[in-house]
């Protein structure tokens, strides 16, 4: 709190010399390019000190926004489609179509629900098999018509229920992935919060992947991994640093592709300029990839996903050890 | 022709380090009735008294699967390197160099080319030991192999699971590797070559949830372990007590997730079947 307060009084200082300088003809230059300086330094300092929990923490905050705060923002007459085709319909993934800078996509959307009533209708963002299969369902669409695929990524994990076992989730989400890393249109993903494991990936297979400064996306949950490592999930926090679940770490893990600044404290306390900075980036990201014709576009995708991983050659060991 | 190639590095003679072992006699876990260990290798590490299922490695389930010395070994020489430098209590480095002395293998899986009842196919076999099987950038390389070598050579894919899941210890990479095999698989389609998914005893998480589901045919083993979360994070989700079949292999069946179930004894007779059609 302290430390916000008082990086705002040095913006603020600042602002005050420049409007000297302007008004009363002084030079006040050097002065203020001493506090921006230092205002530079400090920001840096503060984003320092946020370590992989403290980012857990930000991405779960419950007044970060989430999906449809971005999808309300960025896109235009958005319009809901409802429905697996088979099942039913799941509250936790929304989607339908919209207008993005004047053309038509096809967005989903993880949705987590904000107060308690809604978060119970979106089952905290935990999808079941048939949120899956209505990802799949939209992404058909999409490549029916040409449209280009925005998916918005905010889950703790795909939903542990004995009906979505019963009803094939894993099956679902494997199929998702197939689909979407096929798709012969362009697709986006940003990750806005939480990226949960396999909930998230299903509908995170794109041509460009984009997270949020302050969201995580992790192979596990920090709980459930300090569960397996120490049989204690209060050592949450050592398994967050452990898991380097943070947009810096996929990006140097080559898994993502950018990392989308947040003003200040992060998305709770400036969504506009947040969602502006994504808006700009998704913009780039689809002007780029319209020009691709598709075998391209699929190449591309193709050989981006065929190259995650790290490992290194065997040398040969000795076989006497 | 050697059964698993650069033998200075892999260790092969599994059977010979069970002899090694003090213990000739294993309690089976289902009956409890002691065996004798010799007893149960020869009888395709089924119990002899009840019928359950002990685990099979992948070499041994390579060698139950294939005609004899048909089997060349194309898994890729490579081992993880550590990327997230991982804070275990143990070290990641360390426990893949345990397990690897352990086990003689890289990591989870083994890839070859061979024959199933003088069917060509490449053949992919993960092995519960090394780490729960589970997939991080080795194994989804080495899966990946698999399915580009059967797409060059015009080789039907099977894919024999054993695996917990995603490996935690590589994180996002190991996630991601879901997408990465999951993308490959569509060489097979785009080939006109099948893809057999062989389910065994554990077929979980992350690798239930990407290329074993993705099977032309999907097929299995009696005993097999096949579901997405585990058993008790739903139960404490739900509050309640999952049946005893819950994700077992008849399960699947009846959910209409695999296509049959099948006895370890009869499996290459099934896999060959299923060739014949293709």
């Amino acid at each position: 709190m302290s430390e916000e307060r008082t990086l705002e009084e040095l913006e603020e200082q600042i602002d005050r010399l420049k409007s000297l300088d302007s008004r009363n003809g002084l030079d006040l230059t050097e002065e203020i390019d001493t506090l921006t300086e230092k205002l530079a330094a400090r920001k840096e300092e503060s984003k320092e000190e946020r370590d992989e929990w403290d980012k857990v923490k930000l991405a779960r905050h419950p007044d970060r926004p989430d999906s449809e705060d971005y999808l309300e923002y960025l896109t235009d007459d958005f319009y809901p489609l409802h429905g697996d085709r088979l099942l039913g319909d799941d509250n936790a993934l929304k989607g339908g179509l919209a207008k993005y800078q004047g053309r038509t996509i096809v967005a989903i959307a993880q949705s987590k629900g904000g107060d308690a009533e809604q978060s119970q209708e979106t089952n905290f963002g935990m999808l079941r098999s048939e949120g899956y299969r209505k990802a799949r369902r939209l992404m058909n669409l999409a490549e029916r018509f040409n449209f280009p695929l925005l998916t918005i990524i905010d889950t703790p994990g795909a939903y542990p229920g004995k009906e979505a076992e019963e009803r094939n989730i894993g099956g679902m989400i494997a199929r998702s992935i197939s689909k979407m890393v096929s798709l012969e249109v362009p697709t986006l993903a940003a990750v806005i919060g939480e990226g949960g494991s396999g909930g998230a990936i299903a509908i995170g297979a794109a041509d460009r992947v984009l997270m949020l400064e302050n969201s995580i996306y992790s192979v596990i949950s920090p709980e459930g991994a300090a569960a397996i490592l120490w049989g204690d999930r209060d050592r949450a926090d050592d398994a967050a640093r452990a898991l380097k679940l943070t947009a810096e770490h996929a990006r140097e893990l080559g898994v993502i592709d950018e990392i989308i600044p947040e003003a200040g404290k992060g998305a709770h306390v400036n969504f506009e300029t947040t969602a502006d900075n994504l808006s700009e980036a998704l913009s780039s990201c689809l002007n780029e990839l319209s020009g691709y014709d598709r075998g391209k576009l699929l190449a591309q995708r193709r050989k981006k996903y065929r190259d995650i991983g790290s490992y290194r050659k065997v040398v040969k060991k000795k076989k006497e050890e | 022709m050697p059964l698993f190639r650069d033998e200075e590095y892999l260790r092969v003679d599994f059977e010979e380090e069970e002899e090694k072992d003090e213990a000739l006699w294993v309690k089976c876990k289902s009956c409890d009735k002691l065996i004798f260990k010799k007893k149960l290798q020869e009888n395709n590490h089924v119990c002899p008294n009840c019928g359950a299922y002990f685990f099979l490695t992948a070499k041994e389930r390579i060698k139950s699967l294939t005609d004899e010395d048909s089997f060349e070994d194309r898994t890729k020489r490579i081992e993880s390197d550590d990327p997230l430098d991982f804070a275990d209590s143990q070290g990641y480095a360390e426990k893949i160099e345990e397990n690897q002395a352990d086990t003689g293998m890289f990591d989870a899986i083994i890839v070859g080319t061979g024959a199933v009842k003088e069917q060509d196919l490449v053949l992919a076999s993960m092995d519960f030991r090394f780490i729960g099987g589970s997939m991080g950038s080795v194994v989804g390389e080495q899966i990946v192999t698999g399915i580009e070598l059967a797409a060059e050579k015009g080789l039907p894919f099977v894919l024999v699971s054993s695996s917990g899941g995603a490996r935690m210890q590589e994180g996002l990479l190991s996630l991601f590797q879901m997408v990465k095999t999951t993308s490959a698989r569509d060489l097979l389609s785009e080939a006109g070559l099948p893809f057999i998914s062989v389910m065994t005893y554990p077929t979980t998480a992350g690798v239930e949830a990407s290329i074993a589901s993705l099977g032309d045919v999907i097929i299995a083993e009696r005993g097999a372990l096949i579901g997405f979360a585990g058993r008790d994070v739903i139960e404490q989700t739900i509050g309640e007590e999952l049946p005893q079949d819950f994700q077992s292999s008849q399960f699947a069946l009846e959910h209409g997730m695999v296509d049959s179930v099948v006895e370890r004894d009869s499996m290459r007779d099934e896999i060959a079947n299923i060739l014949e059609f293709f």
